[in-house]
């Protein structure tokens, strides 16, 4: 590390927890958010989508929706200027339906109007006859031969992609096995601000568009190619976000708000609805996961034998990166010497799937722990110490043969989540009963239970991706006092971004005063906001500009060797100049494009080092659970994990608990039902995401083991916390029920035992 | 659409009369979240926030008279001690914000086998205060007004005035199932009302069946077999609790759906009536409730 990178002193700068510019906005709902976009005569627009799963398109009728007062205009697939296919892996996807539709929900057509009830009444006024087909809605059938091919353009069927990974002894045996059977129900990324942004027609030809999305660059590539742009007449600024966790890296209403306003010439705004939210995104890969785990009797594991298969929907979108998180990252942070691994992602007529937070590590987890309690269960083993003697650390070898090369701290988080104070048992107030102030129960039927869960995450893009991001840094003079400006195209999702480049600009330049600029396409692509990957990412981007900046400055200061500190060229605790002196009216700017090391593929037998970075989590879940009703309140979730270096200390935290949030609702409460390839519950009343009063409090241990090849020794933090949460609170139930429960989110039913239907 | 927003009931009336097709709203938080999601789209809204007759409760002899438009928050604040059980089932409705808003007159109105408010009504044998502005006022006993899901006795140009609930007169209970510790709808609720005076056991289910329902064979049950135990105060055997539990779980008329199974509601409101019912005799045995 570099001596600058050492240094915190400068207030608000890297280590410190300064407040976040957009914070009290947001407390106060005065923040503007994408659905708050407004443009004088602009124009609404709205979508008419698919109600069935899979069906023909043999006819879409627009003359009556043409005629509503109102209604400037009514497009669909023959109006698309370029390409109609977009998909972030492959290019699969219409813009709008063309003679398929492939779930419900698909865009059909789309209506601009001079009025949101104006649009949305031209919606429903679109006459389309559909011949509805029977929908491929089992993952597990849709990979049989004889299943119905859903694109036939594709040369593996239905199967979008296999990845094996294959190691050791191809047949190996264990005196001790185990083997279970589990799955993972569609979790939804449920942010909270819908889809939305606003198109405006440039007197260019082009398009300036604002909107909410993990990737400017992405859409703008896209977004061109279905315009048929030239990609420098496709601008994007981003609108304030309301939350994202993969939901926003395929594109919802870009290109169809850029047709609507480009047709219209009037600004064009598209804001979904909450249920509409449901159907405009993809959500968490549904999965089956079969292993067998066999173990000598001393409990050191032998091999692992896996099949994991995960319910892509209707399109790919980021399904070939997340079968191979799972494949990869499928065994756990063990260490085992034989692994037999195949995982599927495959096309079906349910919604599409793709990134959502954990990211096929999230499947995998709750898999391979569960069977871990299994297994420590028949050797009669506590389930810590079975963890503990096969965890992974540094040097640890995985089973694509990268060996881990930065800190795997796997046993010293064990051990620091299993060491915690026990919490006290529930006091007398319905609060802190199961069920809650619902006053289900007074004490009755409730047992503590104790579980325990511990997850391995990539960081950053992975399999040889060109993963980077741009950053220009300024350094003036304005007013008399020394400025930084900072800007990237990096999108703040929430997860605090803007706060910390400005702590590294200050850090780095020793300048208080820093201003984070609007992202935008007006520079290169910072790359996702996903994969726990921006604050290394962007992060190093930033610190590389800001090194240039500086090696000028020190340059004209004639002190290369002297540092920035508070304002002032600082050379052996001597002030050799002051920054407002030396710059005058010079400005000092520089744009870095930053690389982290390369990752290569994997072959074909899943062996490759095909990752940037590990990172772990790991908890400790303590439940009350009422096993007469099946009801469940988390006690408490100790969670230890290993951030590199906490940048910004307090966004730590709240990156672990939201995460471990995510990860408590897909183990008691999370799940989108889909019957027949619909549905079910698309609304936030019966689409349960935790409350205040479901997440309980959490000790925390951050640990801040350098990887040295990352800038300030930083580790991706935002994933780990949401993976071993799930499986850590079943394991907890587990405890308590004595019940198997391999599927989450856990049920009542599953609980209480009255799943049969009548 | 028109909005209409008379500010006297006899207003509110005439004006339901000449539009009955017109959407009574006082909270909003049913029928707002209905438009939203474009579920009805109604020709006229008729805002009762306006009406002040409405916003008020009453004693009334052994009675509350609890306007339509009195929410929840108040009933939890204000009446407490008169209408424990409704005051209960309140707690249980939606976010301090809905609590603020949301009131039993729009809980009745929109009818949902799943209201909150209805199992508490059914226990204590409340009545239903309609009114139309051509043929006055009618009361029709809780257990009479829902005649499937979302619907109800209510005439097209007859709006709901108020629920004449009796004042307590022995212990009440209200449990509620739903897989989230708040904010959460129903799977299964059940309420009970003990009436040591009239020696009576009053019940109430929600969201089992396509109506709200009482369990009348678990009350005659109850009421035999505490007969004897209303003046001796001595505890209930568990078997008869238990058989109670079974009743009430036969009553139910439950369906599979995206909350949950009918098996589970079923087995769900056996054990919240056992837990209800142990709760209000034991408040029974050591509370100043006189027969």
């Amino acid at each position: 590390m570099t001596r600058s990178s050492e240094r915190t002193r400068t207030e608000g700068g890297v280590g410190h927890s300064p407040v976040r510019p957009d914070g009290a906005l947001k407390v106060k709902g005065e923040f503007a958010y994408s659905s708050d976009l407004w443009a004088d005569e602009m124009l609404w627009g709205a979508t008419l989508r698919s109600p069935h799963p899979f069906a023909r398109i043999k006819l879409i009728g627009v003359g009556g929706a043409l005629r509503i007062p109102g209604v400037h205009a009514v497009l669909t697939q023959a109006d698309v200027p370029g390409r109609n296919r977009y998909g972030l892996e492959h290019a699969d996807q219409p813009i709008l339906a063309e003679d398929i539709v492939r779930y419900q929900g698909e865009p059909v057509a789309i209506v601009a109007a001079d009025h949101p009830e104006t649009a949305r009444r031209a919606v429903a006024a679109i006459e389309v006859e559909y011949q509805v087909f029977e929908p491929v809605t089992d993952m597990d059938h849709a990979l049989r031969p004889d299943a119905t091919v859903l694109h036939p353009d594709n040369e593996t069927g239905n199967c979008v992609r296999h990845v094996r990974v294959r190691t050791g002894d191809p047949e190996p045996t264990a005196p001790v096995v185990v083997t279970g059977e589990y799955s993972v129900g569609m979790q939804d990324q449920a942010f909270l601000g819908p889809e939305s942004g606003l198109a405006v027609p440039a007197a260019d030809g082009g398009i300036d568009l604002y909107v909410a999305t993990q990737w400017l660059h992405v859409d703008q590539k896209q977004v061109a190619e279905a315009l048929r742009l030239p990609q420098e007449k496709v601008r994007l600024t981003l609108a304030g976000v309301g939350g994202a966790f993969g939901a926003r890296e395929d594109l919802s209403m870009q290109v169809h708000a850029c047709m609507l306003a480009m047709h219209t010439g009037k600004p064009v705004k598209m804001v979904y609805g909450r249920e509409e939210s449901f159907f405009g995104h993809v959500h968490r890969h549904p999965a089956r996961l079969r292993y067998e785990h066999g173990a000598t009797e001393a409990g050191d594991l032998v091999y692992v034998r896996a099949r994991i298969v995960l319910d892509g929907g209707a399109y790919a979108s980021s399904t070939t990166a997340v079968v191979a998180n799972a494949a990869t990252l499928g065994v756990g942070p063990y260490e085992v010497e034989s692994v037999h691994m195949d995982a599927y992602g495959v096309y079906t007529n349910n919604p599409p799937c793709g990134a959502m937070r954990g990211f096929g590590a999230v499947q995998a987890c709750f898999a391979y722990e569960s069977q871990m309690d299994l297994l420590a269960e028949k050797l009669g083993m506590d389930p810590v110490e079975l963890r503990l003697r096969n965890a992974v650390r540094e040097g640890s070898r995985m089973p694509t043969g990268q060996v881990i090369d930065s800190a795997a701290p796997v046993e010293q988080l064990l051990k620091l989540v299993r060491d915690k104070p026990m919490p006290p048992p529930a006091a007398d107030d319905l609060r802190e009963m199961p069920g809650g102030v619902s006053n289900t129960t007074h004490g009755e039927g409730v047992v503590r239970g104790v579980g325990y869960g511990v997850g391995i995450k990539n960081v950053g893009f992975s399999e040889g991706f060109d993963d980077y991001s741009t950053a220009r840094v300024r350094l003036e003079v304005v007013a008399g006092e020394a400025v930084v400006s900072v800007h990237t195209a990096a999108a703040e999702v929430g997860q605090g971004l803007v706060t910390l480049q400005a702590q590294i600009a200050r850090t780095e330049l020793g300048v208080a005063q820093v201003t984070v600029l609007p992202a935008d396409t007006n520079i290169g692509s910072a790359g996702s906001s996903s994969a726990s990957r921006q604050s290394y990412v962007t992060g190093g981007a930033v610190r590389a500009a800001c090194e240039k900046v500086r090696a000028e400055v020190l340059e004209l200061a004639e002190s290369p060797d002297a540092r920035l500190e508070d304002g002032k060229i600082v050379n052996d605790d001597v002030v050799v100049a002051d920054l407002v002196e030396l710059l005058g009216d010079k400005v000092v700017e520089h744009t870095v494009e930053w690389r982290h090391r390369p990752t290569g593929p994997l072959d074909s037998h899943g062996q490759g080092n095909a990752h940037v970075q590990y990172a772990f989590a790991a908890h400790r879940a303590v439940i009350d659970v009422d096993v007469e009703l099946g009801l469940v309140r988390v006690v408490e979730l100790a969670c230890a994990q290993d951030v590199g270096k906490a940048m910004n200390p307090q966004a730590v935290e709240g990156q672990i608990q939201g995460g471990s949030a995510q990860g408590l609702g897909l183990a008691v409460m999370e799940e989108i039902q889909v019957v027949d390839g619909k549905v079910r519950n698309p609304s936030f009343t019966d689409y349960l995401i935790p409350t205040i009063l479901d997440m309980p409090p959490m000790p925390l241990d951050v640990l801040e083991l350098a990887d040295p090849h990352a800038p300030y020794g930083l580790r991706g933090v935002g994933e780990p916390p949401t993976i071993s949460s799930t499986p850590a609170i079943v394991a907890a139930i587990r405890a308590a029920t004595g019940k198997a429960l391999t599927r989450v989110p856990v049920r009542p039913e599953h609980i209480t035992e009255t799943e049969e239907t009548t | 659409m028109d909005f209409l927003r008379p500010t006297t009931l006899a207003e509110a009336l005439e004006a339901k009369a000449a539009n009955p097709r017109a959407v009574p709203i006082a909270g909003g938080t049913d029928v707002m979240v209905e438009l939203n999601f474009d579920v009805r789209r109604p020709d006229a809204l008729l805002d009762l926030g306006g009406v002040a007759e409405l916003a008020e409760w009453e004693v009334d002899d052994d009675m509350v008279r609890l306007g339509a438009g009195v929410p929840y928050n108040r009933i939890i604040t204000e009446l407490g001690a008169k209408l424990p059980g409704l005051a209960m089932a309140s707690r249980t409705v939606g976010s301090p914000q809905i609590r603020n808003r949301g009131t039993v007159g729009g809980n009745l109105g929109a009818a949902s086998p799943a209201g909150d408010a209805h199992p508490p009504l059914l226990a204590c044998a409340a009545e239903v205060e309609v009114a139309s502005s051509t043929r006055g006022t009618r009361r029709i006993p809780a257990g009479g007004f829902f005649i499937g899901p979302k619907r109800s006795v209510l005439e097209p140009d007859e709006l709901i005035v108020a629920a004449r609930v009796p004042i307590a007169s022995g212990p009440q209970q209200f449990a509620k199932v739903g897989t989230r510790n708040a904010m959460v709808i129903a799977v299964c609720s059940f309420g009970l009302a003990l009436n040591a005076g009239k020696r009576s056991v009053g019940t109430g289910i929600g969201s089992a069946g396509p109506t709200p329902l009482r369990a009348p064979e678990a009350e005659a049950f109850a009421e035999t077999e505490i007969d004897g135990l209303w003046d001796t105060r001595e505890p209930l055997p568990d078997s008869m609790v238990r058989r109670f539990g079974e009743l009430v779980s036969e009553a139910a008329n439950p369906i599979d759906d995206v909350r949950g199974t009918a098996a589970y509601r079923r087995h769900a409101l056996g054990v919240l009536a056992r837990r209800t019912l142990a709760w209000a005799w034991a408040d029974y045995r050591t509370g100043s409730w006189s027969t």
